[in-house]
């Protein structure tokens, strides 16, 4: 078996997680190459959100018994789980969301709604990267239809890279909002959020860091980030469906108006007017995810038990052996960066002529999972020329068999297709 | 063995030396793209009255789709609408089947070559593909058919 510097114990570790021991196909052993999209789940977030139903499901927040209390205390505490493993300087800069899509967008809805001086119009400028998820690039598209500011964005190197060199001209005074993802889902590029948040600051534009890619991969400090808002999702990190976050700093939270209206949103309701809870329950109208919540902070508390730190370092030395072997594949192109150099697990490359669709097919019947498609990140399928790519992603329990096991898979697409 | 259920000879065959591919005249045209995967097809349909003279098309995509658009061609192209019609309705049938219908003698006379997909309807996410040309087709005729409805008016 390869062995290489600093993996985590993974035969230990994948004993967590019950649907690795899958086995399809007659007799294929599961190869889950899939991470990207969303993470497996191990036994201690699927037993937290057992017992949250077996014993203490309620609504939260207002019921004086017993159930309803608990229930409160584990959603309330599974928001502390989120603020510390981000670093937040407050609990109350959490807002639980259903996804990170939905956390995206409630920034948006918020800046097209506020008053001066976040206020998004006309005379302003919205600024994205081409290498966006979908889901925070049509927020912007929307808002910028209706409002009529202008939507502008970073593009790309050749090797799968922010083009930054026109960057005081991307970011300006006119610019309200930058918003841009930490690590890229089809390519996996880590990118540098520093120089663009120093130039935002300079022009007063808000910034907002799409996490959802490395949230469950590396360590996520906000007050290093600087950043203004921080969205991620629960599903990529060990956690259930249907949970997402967003961190704001408190100010902006304060000020900024409250997106969907609802149950504990509020603070009084008369039939003319309404006052809002303060945040972050002003965002988190009607009956949240309360299990999904408590499955996060779970999967938080198992994250936090291996290390950020370990996990990233895991990643990095399977990225490293990844790049190296799929180049070794003939016909095989990696799309992003071809060195495991600021650069996260997810792996896009196409193979010669062979579509990705087909690609997908034939080694999904040897048992290994990969994601197919241009991953919701179209853009960069056209940047490249490219109609799809075949991603493979991996996460903490991945083991450089399973890399070998796609080196060959991908053979066997070869002869089959060749 | 299961992929072979899916990736018949015929329907490699197809994908490696597609029939009637390129963009030719046409009454109408469509552009149909599948969102999930990205595959794309540009199908323009010629109508000698009811008798379909071309079905010319240009796309990217996986090979089923491909494929599929080739089997298009070679199954519609000279025929009467009317029976164009019977057979697109006899192929989305099977490839709605789930893999449920076992294609019958007087079935394969229908459909020729496009029995071959019978596997792919065991594979949701691939019926699509399979049925990306079909669609483009249905689209473009009723375009075509529109037109040329409005022309005699």
């Amino acid at each position: 078996m390869t062995q290489l510097p600093g993996l985590l114990d993974t035969e230990a570790l994948r004993k967590d997680f019950p649907i690795l021991d899958r086995v399809l196909h007659d007799g294929k052993k599961l190869v889950y190459l899939d991470n990207a999209a969303t993470s497996q789940t191990p036994r201690q977030v699927i037993d937290a959100v057992s017992e949250y139903y077996e014993r203490h499901n309620a609504n939260v927040h207002r019921g004086v018994h017993v159930l309803a209390e608990e229930a409160t205390a584990l959603y309330e505490g599974a928001r502390d789980k989120v603020a510390a493993f981000i670093n937040a300087p407050s609990r109350d800069e959490v807002i639980f969301t259903k996804n990170a899509s939905e956390s995206l967008n409630l920034v948006a809805n918020m800046l097209g709604w506020a008053d001066e001086p976040y206020r998004v119009d006309r005379e302003t400028e919205i600024v994205i990267t081409e290498m966006e998820h979908h889901s925070n690039i049509v927020p912007w598209q929307l808002l910028s239809q209706r409002t009529g500011a202008k939507l502008k964005w970073f593009g790309l190197t050749d090797d799968g890279r922010l083009d930054l060199s026109n960057i005081d001209e991307i970011i300006t005074e006119k610019t309200k909002i930058v918003s841009f993802t930490l690590v890229s889902n089809i390519m996996g590029t880590v990118n540098p959020v520093e120089a663009i948040v120093r130039r935002a600051q300079d022009v007063g534009a808000l910034v907002l860091i799409d996490a959802s890619q490395a949230a469950p991969h590396m360590p996520l400090d906000v007050q290093a980030l600087q950043a203004d808002f921080v969205a991620f999702t629960g599903h990529k990190m060990c956690g259930p469906t249907g949970i997402g976050v967003l961190w704001g700093r408190q100010e902006l939270l304060e000020d900024l108006p409250p997106f969907l209206g609802g149950g504990e949103m509020i603070e009084t309701v008369s039939m003319s007017s309404s006052t809002y809870a303060p945040a972050p329950h002003k965002f988190e109208a009607g009956t949240p995810p309360i299990a999904q919540a408590v499955g996060l902070g779970a999967a938080v508390d198992y994250l936090t038990s291996i290390g950020m730190e370990n996990i990233a370092r895991h990643e990095h030395a399977i990225t490293e052996y990844a790049v190296r072997r799929l180049q070794e594949v003939p016909g095989l192109r990696i799309i992003g960066p071809v060195t495991a150099e600021d650069r996260g697990a997810a792996i896009s490359f196409v193979l010669g002529d062979i579509h990705p669709h087909d690609v997908g097919q034939v080694l999904d019947e040897q048992g290994i999972a990969v994601r197919v498609g241009h991953h919701c990140a179209r853009p960069v399928c056209l940047r490249y020329g490219i109609p799809a790519t075949t991603r493979a992603s991996f996460y903490l329990y991945s083991t450089p068999a399973e890399v070998d096991a796609l080196v060959e898979g991908l053979e066997h697409v070869r002869n089959f297709f060749g | 063995m299961k992929l072979d259920s899916m990736y018949q000879d015929v329907i490699l065959d197809h994908y490696k030396h597609p029939h009637g591919r390129g963009l030719r005249d046409g009454d109408a045209e469509v552009h149909h793209v599948n969102p999930t995967c990205g595959d794309e097809i540009t199908l323009r349909v010629k109508y000698d009255g009811s008798r379909i003279e071309d079905v010319s098309y240009e796309g990217q995509g996986c090979s089923i789709s491909q494929a599929s658009a080739s089997v298009l061609n070679e199954l519609l192209v000279g025929k009467e609408l009317a029976e164009a019609q019977r057979i697109q309705a006899t192929f989305l049938e099977l490839m709605q089947s789930k893999g449920r219908i076992e294609p019958d003698d007087a079935m394969e006379e229908v459909l020729e070559d496009a029995v071959a997909f019978a596997g792919v309807s065991k594979y949701p996410a691939r019926v699509k593909c399979a049925l990306l040309s079909w669609m483009a087709w249905k689209d473009a005729t009723a375009q075509a058919m529109g037109d040329a409805e409005r022309k005699t008016v």
